[in-house]
């Protein structure tokens, strides 16, 4: 009998579950900005994600028609494609979006939805997002929502019936970082579905502070897609979600104003 | 007739599916959904669906995004 057993590894113990699905990662990546679709996958293999945004747009018409499929190098068999709603900025659109992503990927019914207010910061519209989520809901999608920090609003989400929800932690494609953790923080003690941060995240430190919020996850693009090594970059930022969310689990000490040594005072010979 | 697809008009014969466009399109095979007037398509009614003049088609792949 092993009376000292060794934890297991915290991604083997602590499963990311959303919608009843258990997912080893607690990194979501996007497919956006990349050079090409190698570069495409080789990050997203790097990152060790499970849950793969991608777009939805016109298909080109009268261009290549051999040119390769982004579903071709992320297999939806292989990874969780997460289609989500960028760039509309109405209800509408959004719900039009979903509906053809399910088609698109055979009835798969997990979603990003994002409503967008706002040009210049791309900050959601809640109020859209909030018509767009009740729809989706009772067409059956299952909704992880993009959102502001705002609790009220977070909470209204869960209510409904989202699945996930994803507040900013900064603009899109700032990687600012976490601008207000105390927000996030509220969010993710009063909220019982997964709270994952989208957006914000500029490099691994800020990827371990959302983790150690006590986040359940994060969904970035920019912050490895725009790096100089992108393929470094989701190494890291795998390593920082695994290093943060370990830390949330093993509980930091508490802060003081002054030193305490770490050394014994007694016994010493000077 | 003519119908519009993916914002350009397109001069089709009476009869025209959404099969034959999607085969003139050089999309068969590959993983697109459609929708005519806002409304979803299957995949599997493509061999059936007939267009009527001035129709709006979109046709809709997945890229890169976050």
């Amino acid at each position: 009998m092993n009376t000292n057993p060794v934890p297991a590894p915290a991604g083997a113990a602590d499963p990311l579950i959303i919608d009843g699905v258990s997912y080893t990662s607690r990194l979501l990546v996007g497919t956006g900005k990349y050079k090409d679709l190698a570069e495409t996958r080789a990050a997203i293999e790097a990152s060790g994600a499970e849950i793969v945004t991608v777009a939805i747009r016109r298909s080109n018409i009268g261009q290549n028609p051999d040119e390769p499929n982004l579903l071709d190098v992320i297999p939806p068999d292989r990874y969780t494609i997460l289609p989500n709603t960028a760039g509309c900025y109405t209800a509408e659109d959004a719900v039009r979006t979903c509906r053809l992503a399910r088609e698109l990927l055979d009835g798969h019914s997990l979603v990003k939805l994002e409503v967008l207010g706002d040009e210049k910061t791309l900050f959601p519209d809640v109020v859209q997002t909030l018509k767009a989520a009740e729809t989706l809901i009772k067409d059956g999608f299952r909704v992880m929502v993009y959102t502001t920090d705002d609790l009220i609003v977070a909470r209204e989400l869960e209510a409904m019936g989202c699945v996930a929800v994803m507040p900013l932690a900064a603009p899109i494609g700032s990687g600012l970082g976490i601008r207000n953790p105390y927000n996030i923080r509220f969010i993710v003690e009063e909220l019982s579905v997964p709270v994952l941060v989208d957006a914000g995240v500029g490099t691994a430190s800020d990827a371990a502070v959302a983790m150690e919020l006590g986040c359940d996850g994060v969904l970035m693009n920019t912050a490895i897609a725009a790096a100089k090594d992108p393929v470094l970059m989701a190494s890291a930022m795998k390593k920082a979600v695994e290093a943060g969310r370990e830390a949330y689990l093993a509980g930091r000490m508490p802060r003081r104003r002054y030193a305490s040594a770490s050394s014994p005072l007694d016994g010493t010979f000077f | 007739m003519e119908i519009i697809v993916n914002g350009s008009q397109r001069e089709v014969p009476p009869g025209y599916t959404a099969q034959q466009l999607v085969e003139d399109l050089g999309l068969a095979g590959r993983r697109i959904a459609m929708e005519v007037n806002r409304e979803i398509v299957p995949r599997s009614d493509y061999p059936a669906r007939v267009f009527n003049d001035g129709d709006r088609v979109e046709v809709v792949h997945a890229i890169g995004g976050g």
